[in-house]
């Protein structure tokens, strides 16, 4: 009695069996992934091509292989500037990505982001107490933007992103449901946004653009030595998204049905929410609030690849996010003009039209989560 | 007999809130599912059909009581342990967007794949069968959201299937289903349990398919009583009557179904017979009056006249010039017309 029933074993007289060949395979798509992997590297190399200075392609490649650039002086821009940012903006998008992902699956919504834990939110109050607050009655803007300037802003917001993951993450383990967590981020943006209003109506006109040009969100503020923190956060955070790949597609089928197919919910539940906040902490720290690739990419992939299975979703949105974010860095330099546009600016740019595209290309998202 | 895959020892069901006291569903319950097998649960909304179902397949913590699995404590299995062993078929209307079939039945081997999810060829060979099993291989390359609702139950089984569960647990599986296609799932089930050897329960409210189709019916009625028996035994019993007496239906024990009457009736009296005058009895019934014999003292008469194929009524309202309609609508208005 003890022994497992298989239904290969039991069916006496098999129904006409289908040659093998005919059947689907599950589709892990290499091919797809590969190329997604190849227009990556473009759009990187891209990036380390254009700028103030227009380096041409070969140069950027001799220069990365070790070889010597016709000036000197490419190769000291293209190692401590342009590096670190393509780098920063490459490991930016695929945490954004990921983390959407990962919301919208174990939310089961389409509309959910990586900031709907309320991450970016303690994030914009580390730094807007930072900002705005510190110091009130005699420090000078110089002090802001210098002294505490880039170093203590990425400082405040891991503290503020952190915080909020603690509380999240407590939480996580506690609740029956996960719509209670995601009711919890959005208070949690709600109260940040009031204690920030607050501090913007009381603060002197400078701090308050500090805080905007933080706001706007950037990848050029990560140097090589900040690259030691976020490279292995957004690392771990990947990792971790990783080994959830199989609890996230039972998830897909609802937590019943996950449970039933023995997913432990809470443990899996609190996986994916760490992973999720670490991977958007990380980068709201040090490139402030990007908005929209987080929910855009997802969608993208999955409309790209026709597939929900997130063995191939995960590396597509770790690609295809890096992609989309070299882009909009790109997009934002631009070329030929000596000013920096807002990354947010950009990304929105980009996102929002793609958001509008999966809404009016129904086959996308019907049937994916109910609206 | 075999034995038992499922029993439950003394089990209470209920729930248990941090506040205030527990509320008690159903207990001492001491019920067996033996393999191949086929269960229906049976009882009227509340009585408390999913909250047995959420226990028996470790859901739901049980209040007080075990439930053995294939000999085994259920609450001593982990989440993992118990996939291996009982898979479900909820009735929620899962939305998993751009997943094929084939992927959302090989999402069934879960419990039996390693931590990466990668299908051996025996996993593989098992969702295939799975897929055969419940006719379902030329639907294997389509997205999930283009099934219809039939398509979609059959590939929730083969999904359950390829589980290889022990025990299937089915909670209302044919909901949303027209007749032909909750006859389709049932016989599918019962095929499934009598080759496969394994234990099925499922809970529905479609009575007349239990009837016809379930080895064994538990009947559950309010206050936490289980009947167990055959469909006949119980019918002969009178346990349906006392599980879902209320105002205004009655079980009749020679058709296996409910009668709905009327809050009042007043009489008529019906001339005629076979099957004409049967459904004229229940379109008298369903607009409020009995149909008697003319042996008893009533005023209105109707009368069957025609052929079976184009009847023909004439009513009669004491003395007045009878009056002849030609369809059971117009004879219901007319009746209701001489009423007023």
């Amino acid at each position: 009695m003890a022994q497992k029933r298989s239904i290969t074993d039991t069916f006496r007289e098999p129904v006409t069996p289908t040659p093998i060949a005919s059947w689907p395979r599950l589709g892990l798509r290499p091919l797809a992934l590969a190329a997604m992997c190849g227009v990556m590297i473009l759009a990187f190399l891209l990036s380390l091509s254009f700028g103030s200075v227009r380096i041409p392609l070969e140069q950027v490649l001799t220069i990365l292989l070790g070889g010597q650039a016709e000036r000197a002086s490419w190769t000291t821009i293209i190692y401590d500037f342009r590096l670190p940012k393509a780098l920063t903006a490459a490991l930016a998008g695929a945490a954004l990505g990921v983390s959407g992902l990962q919301m919208q699956t174990l939310f089961r919504n389409p509309l959910a982001d990586p900031f709907v834990l309320g991450v970016s939110s303690g994030a914009s109050l580390g730094v807007a107490l930072v900002v705005l607050s510190f110091g009130v009655a005699n420090t000078t803007l110089l002090a802001v933007t210098g002294l505490i300037g880039n170093l203590s802003l990425a400082a405040a917001a891991s503290i503020g992103a952190g915080a909020v993951l603690a509380l999240v993450l407590t939480l996580a383990q506690r609740v029956q449901n996960s719509v209670t967590l995601l009711i919890l981020g959005l208070m949690i943006g709600y109260i940040t946004g009031a204690i920030v209003s607050l501090l913007l109506y009381f603060s002197i006109a400078e701090r308050i653009q500090a805080y905007i040009a933080w706001s706007f969100g950037s990848f050029g503020g990560v140097t090589w030595s900040r690259m030691h923190v976020l490279a292995p956060a957004v690392g771990i955070g990947l990792l971790l998204a990783l080994i959830l790949t199989k609890s996230l597609n039972a998830l897909l089928l609802g937590e019943a049905y996950a449970r039933s197919l023995g997913v432990d919910i809470r443990r899996a539940r609190t996986g994916i929410v760490a992973s999720s906040a670490l991977l958007a902490g990380a980068v709201t720290a040090f490139c402030g609030p990007i908005a929209f690739l987080g929910i855009a990419i997802p969608h993208l992939c999955r409309g790209l690849l026709r597939s929900a299975d997130h063995r191939v979703l995960i590396p597509a949105c770790i690609l295809v996010g890096a992609t989309t974010a070299l882009i909009a860095d790109l997009f934002a330099q631009a070329p030929g003009m000596s000013v920096m546009l807002p990354l947010n600016a950009i990304t929105a740019l980009i996102g929002a039209p793609t958001v509008v595209w999966i809404m009016l290309r129904r086959e996308v998202t019907r049937g994916t989560f109910s609206v | 007999m075999s034995t038992a895959i499922l029993a439950t020892e003394h089990l209470s069901i209920g729930y248990a809130p941090r506040r205030g006291p527990r509320r008690i569903v159903a207990s001492n319950l001491n019920l067996t599912l033996h393999a191949g097998e086929v269960v229906c649960l049976l009882g009227p909304n509340g009585v408390g059909k999913s909250t047995l179902l959420r226990t028996l397949v470790g859901m739901q913590p049980p209040l007080d009581g075990r439930v053995w699995l294939d000999g085994v404590d259920l609450s001593t299995l982990s989440a993992r342990e118990i996939a291996r062993r009982v898979s479900v078929v909820l009735t929620e209307r899962v939305e998993v967007g751009q997943l094929t079939v084939y992927a959302l039945v090989a999402l069934g081997r879960h419990p039996h794949t390693d931590w990466t999810g990668r299908l051996t060829p025996r996993d593989e060979e098992v969702v295939r069968r799975a897929l055969e099993a419940v006719d379902a291989v030329n639907l294997a390359g389509r997205p999930v959201h283009e099934l219809s609702d039939g398509e979609r139950q059959r590939v929730m089984v083969a999904r359950a299937l390829a589980q290889e569960p022990l025990v299937m647990v089915l909670d209302e599986p044919t909901a949303f289903l027209d007749l032909l296609r909750r006859v389709e799932i049932m016989r599918l089930l019962r095929r499934l349990a009598h080759e496969t050897q394994r234990a099925m329960i499922l809970s529905t409210h479609d009575l007349d398919l239990a009837l016809r189709s379930a080895d064994l019916l538990w009947l559950m009625a309010p206050g936490g009583v289980v009947h167990v028996g055959a469909p006949e035994d119980l019918v002969l019993g009178g346990a349906f009557e006392a599980t879902f007496a209320a105002e205004g239906i009655s079980f009749d024990s020679h058709q296996g179904h409910f009668r709905i009457h009327p809050p009042t009736q007043r009489r008529i009296a019906l001339i005629g017979d076979g099957v004409t005058r049967e459904w004229t009895a229940r379109a008298l019934e369903r607009a409020g009056y009995a149909a008697v014999t003319p042996d008893e003292p009533v005023g209105l008469c109707i009368a069957v006249t025609g052929d079976g194929r184009q009847p023909c009524w004439e009513v009669r309202m004491n003395g007045d010039a009878p009056q002849h309609v030609r369809t059971l609508r117009d004879l219901v208005a007319l009746v209701r017309r001489i009423e007023r």
